[in-house]
């Protein structure tokens, strides 16, 4: 069986609970890290399990939080990314409704390390109900001491802040949560400065995600080498992985990093396979904001080699051949499913979710909204297909935050690769806005 | 429906959380406490009217426009009244793929509304929402804090009888 990391207790019963939590082991992380450890010594065996930030850009972790800024007599804060709303990710989510107090000692210890003393957990709005459970766990965390002033007598005094946001995808984004964290609207700052340097109310601040923050606990009990030989290359550890479309099993999924994507889609212990009757078409694997790719190309290598569950080799081929790993949102498409469907369905939601800051974001995403409507309808032309590429790349790289980018990446990848499904829905305009309707001409199934 | 209140003021239960909200900031930070308030009024009141916001901003100590400009920058504040269940269903790609519109289009169809509409007896509101972090579960919608997950018609069928009666 392979190690589990964040997944390990999580069907056992009353896990959400601190007794049983505790019974399982639970806060020793805290003992250790506050009796036995000093902060440096944490931020350390973070820096050598070689942990990449789970949000999706993949930066590592410990080199971030050796990166903080320490000016003497200003407050430091750490704050939890739990905005998870990119489509398809649903794993903090997850994660944090099963077993909220592994997130909890993951933020002790982290807080520790950081020298925080006022931590944030700022959670999408609309899970609420994660957000009662998370406060609940809280409570129970300071009745036993190990949250609030002098925990565990050791004169280490910590809070924990959960903060709702207010429906709005762009708040995931780190300058964007902090603004919203201050009670403004989401707008994203220009960076740098990076947060470590000036984040919450302009004091240096870590910004990670949930399951980043919920590997701390183990890396402190097992140390950073023992994390970093799990894993394969620069991909150590694990990875949640949220599966959702035409697999059996959708759910949530605690990977070794380096498993094959076939092995992933079609074995029992993950998938278990496309659904009946069915074929493999396309994958996103990433969330939404990454390049689709055709079955052929996310299950081998341009030389023929079985592409991994790994950040490198999701991304091997750039965007030619390959895509990325991202926040591990893995959306599975048969040969039921329109491409160009699809994709306006992800252009619709960056047209409605771009902040409007910048132009090239804010009219682009309407446009290319607009123009794959027509498509979609039947009403398209075949320059429309090379104006939504034209106005791809224009937005690409000309923005304040990688919004713009998350929109211009799908819509470039769908044409690149399913360039004849777009080609059709203008050809036959009558057969491709039958309801239901598919393109079954030339494909390449799997 | 919801009520149109003229003295807007939390009741002694909510302002005491208010209160205890505003306190969990550094001193001179309480700005940060209005997204937990607005969600706060709008429990009490099922959505923010201008006097809701203009409370709110007092008890903040900042100007009604900040509050305005929040308010209206976010998706789950409602800014006109809604019925007493609103039915926020996910429309996005993964759900879609998961049967979505399908499931969707039924419930538009049973309650005899389209998305953005209210039901003539004030029960019900559907609103369009996008990804609901649910994805492996869809199709899905929430209802207030509920999330109901892995939608069929017949799910459909048992939910809206659920909330009929209430
Ligand atoms: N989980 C989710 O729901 C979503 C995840 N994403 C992911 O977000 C990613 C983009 O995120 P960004 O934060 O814009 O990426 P980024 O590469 O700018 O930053 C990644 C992290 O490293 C830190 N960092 C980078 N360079 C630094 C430096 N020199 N000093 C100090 N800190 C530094 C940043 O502050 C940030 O915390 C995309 O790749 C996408 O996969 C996007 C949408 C939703
Ligand atoms: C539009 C946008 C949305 C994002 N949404 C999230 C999110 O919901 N959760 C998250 O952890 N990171 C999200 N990110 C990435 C964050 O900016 C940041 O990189 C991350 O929280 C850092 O934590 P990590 O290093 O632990 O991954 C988003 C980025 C962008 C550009
Ligand atoms: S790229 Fe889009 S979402 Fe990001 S700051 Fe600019 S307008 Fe806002
Ligand atoms: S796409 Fe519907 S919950 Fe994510």
């Amino acid at each position: 069986m392979p190690v589990k990391i964040l997944t390990e207790h999580i069907n056992v019963p009353g896990i959400d609970t601190f007794e049983v939590y505790r019974k399982m082991g639970g806060y020793t992380a805290v003992e250790k890290a506050l009796k036995k450890m000093t902060p440096d010594e944490i931020v350390e065996e973070v820096k050598k399990s070689g942990v990449r930030g789970r949000g999706g850009a993949g930066f590592p972790m410990g080199m971030k939080w050796s990166f903080l800024a320490k000016p003497e007599g200003v407050p430091r804060y750490l704050v939890c990314n739990a905005d998870e709303s990119e489509p398809g990710t649903f794993k903090d989510h997850y994660l944090m409704k099963n077993n909220p107090h592994l997130l909890i000692e993951g933020m002790i210890v982290s807080s520790f390390a950081l020298g925080a003393n006022k931590s944030f957990i700022y959670v999408r709005g609309e899970l609420m109900y994660v957000i009662h459970i998370l406060e609940r766990a809280i409570e129970e965390a300071k009745a036993a001491g190990f949250l609030g002033k002098n925990i565990l007598g050791t004169g280490y005094d910590l809070e924990l802040v959960v903060q709702p946001g207010g429906g709005a995808y762009i708040c995931g984004e780190e300058t964007a949560l902090l603004e919203s964290l201050e009670g403004k609207r989401g707008n994203p700052r220009n960076k740098p400065p990076f947060p470590a340097v000036k984040g919450l109310y302009q004091c240096p601040t870590v910004v990670n995600n949930v399951e980043s923050i919920s590997n701390t606990p183990w890396i402190v009990n097992n140390g950073g080498e023992a994390y970093a030989a799990l894993g394969v290359g620069r991909s150590t550890g694990t990875k949640l992985i949220s599966v959702s479309g035409h697999v059996n099993k959708p759910g949530v999924y605690e990977i070794p990093l380096g498993i094959t994507v076939e092995d992933f889609i079609y074995a029992d212990e993950w998938c278990g396979g496309i659904r009946p009757g069915h074929h493999l078409k396309a994958v996103v694997a990433g969330g939404s904001s990454v390049p689709i790719l055709p079955a052929n190309l996310i299950l081998t290598l341009a030389n023929g080699d079985k592409r991994l569950m790994t950040y490198e080799s999701l991304s091997d081929g750039g965007f030619a051949t390959g895509t990325m790993l991202g926040s591990g949102g893995f959306i599975v498409m048969d040969e039921t499913t329109c491409i160009v469907r699809n994709t306006l369905t992800f252009a619709r939601f960056y047209h409605h979710e771009s902040c409007g800051q910048c132009s090239p974001c804010r009219e682009g995403t309407g446009w290319m909204d607009k123009v794959l409507d027509r498509i979609e309808h039947g009403k398209g032309n075949m320059r429309d297909i090379d104006l939504l590429v034209d106005v791809a790349k224009k937005i690409e790289g000309n923005t304040i935050c990688p919004l713009g980018d998350a929109a211009a990446w799908p819509i470039a990848a769908a044409i690149r690769h399913f360039r004849h499904e777009f080609e059709w829905h203008v050809t036959h305009p009558l057969e491709a806005t039958k309801p239901g309707a598919v393109y079954r001409g030339e494909m390449e199934l799997v | 429906m919801t009520e149109t209140t003229h003295t807007v003021a939390f009741t002694t239960e909510r302002l005491a959380k208010a209160k205890e909200i505003i306190a969990r900031y550094p001193e001179g930070k309480q700005k940060s406490a209005l997204l937990p308030l607005l969600h706060l009024a709008q429990e009490q009141y099922g959505w923010v009217s201008p006097e809701v916001m203009d409370y709110v901003a007092g008890l903040l100590t900042i100007l009604p426009i900040e509050v305005y400009e929040v308010a209206s920058f976010y998706t789950m504040f409602h800014l006109d009244p809604v019925g007493k269940h609103v039915i926020e269903y996910c429309r996005t790609g993964p759900c879609c793929l998961m049967g979505g519109e399908d499931v969707y289009g039924y419930l538009k169809t049973k309650l005899g509304i389209d998305t953005g509409e209210t039901t003539a007896d004030g029960k019900f509101t559907i609103k369009e929402v996008e990804c609901l972090a649910a994805c492996g579960w869809g199709p899905v919608f929430q209802v207030r804090e509920k999330y109901y997950m892995n939608l069929t018609n017949d799910k459909i069928d048992e939910i809206i009888d659920e909330l009929s009666k209430d």
